[in-house]
């Protein structure tokens, strides 16, 4: 690990992606993301990798599919009105399976919505977004120091499937300051790449990167293929973190910015004497089910806490199969809840005074 | 016997699906013959796109990549700033490159993208079955312009080539047709100085080809080839629109 620095979450965000081998970077302008460009401009040229303005998010997504092609590390960022427009890109790439890291720094909707934060691209990121039967692994941090390992993670992993990887921030997160440190990644050695556009020499069947399969036959088994490796994901991916959970009568799922928020939440109600606790998804795709349902074999209540209108909130009554009471709390628009909103919410199920 | 004639070694020895009477098996062979001479095929790759061209991929002996409709310009800028010694080209239809992919193509030739585009201009959607495309003439039939494109209602066709040689960074752009033996050698002649002019000064090189669609323009092969001559050469001209600084 190098020494500590002070940074932005989005510019954290970018010396990670360096540090993990990103190549390329095509991005457009769009808040809150912007200064993940911005700092990404000024440090691509000084290593000699590539930084490039697209002409617009659908062009961004597009270079990053002929790029991940190519068999180079590759990363592209946006916010929510952006992040739509790539789902086009996004189904090709899961569809031609291409690996390649996806940034969604999310602001409030829909439409044009707010430039303040929210979590309302839950569905979008982790169910689908473009056409067919494909899906991302959704990464979702924390802190900024989570921010760093999580986008080193990501490339590993869309490597590892030959799969596309989003990091699902919020503008708060990408605006904080953290002190973070980087882990040293000089000895690393990335994977070959050989089914990689790189040009037909003979050694090799040529190579070819499409997602096009006219017969039913070999699309359905395409698919099976690309089910085959979600069901692995599905297995070995799932990521969450708890706080305070082996006691709690009441537990906050919550993740990001939320996540932060909930605990303190929770240390209030500590203090009065309630026993609260947090489970947080990090993976929130793939979900990470079985660890909630474990919680949910004790008799307790729980309270999904998200920036959205109830997102999360069916993939946590999935996870515990309606076994308990889950509750909810949501702000929108891009309102941060605050500790004492989440707090009095708490008091308020505690108190029998909220249905479920 | 003295072998005068052989296939290129960079187009694959398979059947096509395309029409009968279609021109892309010329261009196909045109951009083949350009490679095999520049001797690039073991470093070219190219990028099919969505429309009658889907499965160019099939017919070159060469790495490529298929592209989303109207994509390959930014998904051919993506390999070439990955691979930058590699040879990259894009092979367009008018809906792809005129219609829905107008940003992306134009962006790509005002960065100067060192990659070589074939934009093949034939007036219509010709895989979906023969739907007016930006570049179908005015009062052209077409299964969507049934009493012919009434320019009052859906304007008039984009002359692509003269539109992308007002952008400072291409080097060359030119306008070509494959109707008759002396126009298919005229073309050879584009595409293949669309290739050197990336290979050898790293520049952006458009070659706009005046093809045939016999099946929904309803005419035979032959009579395509003089629909093309008569309508088409006069409204898209043919010739240079753009050359490098020290040819001119």
């Amino acid at each position: 690990m190098s020494e500590k620095l002070l940074m932005r979450g989005n510019e954290a965000l970018g010396e990670a992606a360096l540090k993990a081998g990103c190549q390329l970077y095509f991005a457009y302008p769009i808040t809150p993301q912007s200064e993940l460009p911005e700092y990404l401009s000024r440090r691509m040229p000084e290593i000699d990798r590539v930084f490039l303005q697209a002409e617009s998010e659908i062009a961004a997504i597009n270079m990053v599919y002929g790029a991940a092609g190519a068999g180079v590390r590759v990363m592209t960022s946006s916010s929510s009105p952006g992040i739509s427009l790539k789902q086009e890109g996004l189904s090709y790439i899961a569809g031609a399976q291409l690996p390649c890291v996806i940034v969604n720094m999310s602001r409030g909707g829909p439409g044009l919505g707010s430039i303040q934060p929210a979590q309302s691209d839950y569905f979008q990121a982790t169910k689908g977004g473009g056409h067919g039967d494909y899906h991302l692994i959704v990464l979702a941090p924390a802190s900024v120091q989570e921010i760093v390992d999580l986008t080193i993670l990501a490339f590993d992993l869309a490597d590892k499937y030959r799969n596309p990887v989003m990091i699902m921030g919020d503008g708060l997160l990408g605006q904080m300051m953290e002190p973070v440190s980087f882990p040293d990644r000089s000895d690393v050695v990335l994977p070959e790449k050989p089914w990689a556009t790189t040009g037909y020499t003979g050694e090799r069947p040529k190579n070819i990167i499409r997602s096009l399969e006219l017969q039913p036959e070999r699309l359905e088994a395409h698919n099976q293929k690309l089910q085959e490796k979600y069901a692995d994901m599905i297995a070995t991916q799932k990521r969450s973190d708890e706080y305070l959970t082996d006691d709690a009568d009441i537990v906050l799922i919550a993740f990001g910015t939320v996540a932060r928020i909930c605990r303190s939440a929770i240390d209030m109600a500590r203090e009065k004497g309630i026993k609260a606790g947090l489970f947080r998804p990090i993976s929130l795709w793939p979900f990470p089910d079985e660890s909630l349902a474990k919680l949910g074999d004790k008799e307790r209540t729980f309270l999904t806490v998200e920036m959205s209108c109830g997102q999360m909130i069916e993939d946590v009554k999935l996870a515990l199969e309606c076994r308990r009471p889950v509750h909810f709390y949501g702000r929108v628009g891009g309102i941060v809840p605050s500790p004492e909103e989440v707090l009095d919410k708490i008091e308020q199920i505690v108190a029998g005074r909220c249905e479920a | 016997m003295r072998l005068v004639f052989d296939r290129p070694q960079s187009l694959a020895d398979v059947q096509t699906h395309y029409c009968p009477g279609c021109t892309h098996g010329i261009i196909h062979r045109l951009i083949a013959e350009a490679i095999d001479e520049l001797d690039v095929a073991d470093r070219t790759i190219g990028v099919a796109p969505v429309g009658c061209a889907v499965l160019a991929y099939n017919y070159f002996n060469l790495d490529f990549q298929e592209a989303a409709h109207g994509r390959a310009p930014a998904v051919a800028t993506g390999i070439k700033r990955a691979l930058p010694d590699r040879v990259v080209f894009t092979y367009q239809g008018d809906g792809d490159l005129a219609s829905i992919g107008t940003a992306e193509i134009i962006h790509a030739a005002n960065r100067g993208e060192a990659i070589t585009v074939v934009y093949v201009n034939n007036t219509v959607y010709g895989m979906t079955g023969g739907q007016m495309a930006p570049t179908t003439l005015p009062g052209q039939k077409t299964t969507t312009s049934p009493y012919g494109r009434d320019t009052d209602l859906a304007g008039y066709p984009i002359r692509v080539a003269e539109m992308l040689s007002t952008l400072v960074a291409p080097q060359y752009i030119a306008r070509v047709a494959v109707n008759s033996a002396p126009n298919i050698q005229k073309a050879k002649r584009a595409i293949k100085k669309a290739f050197e002019i990336q290979v050898n000064d790293n520049g952006f090189a458009l070659v706009e080809v005046l093809s045939t669609c016999p099946t929904n323009w309803g005419l035979t092969p032959e009579k395509s080839l003089r629909w093309l001559e008569e309508n088409m050469i006069p409204y898209y001209p043919l010739g240079d629109f753009k050359v490098p600084k020290e040819v001119e």
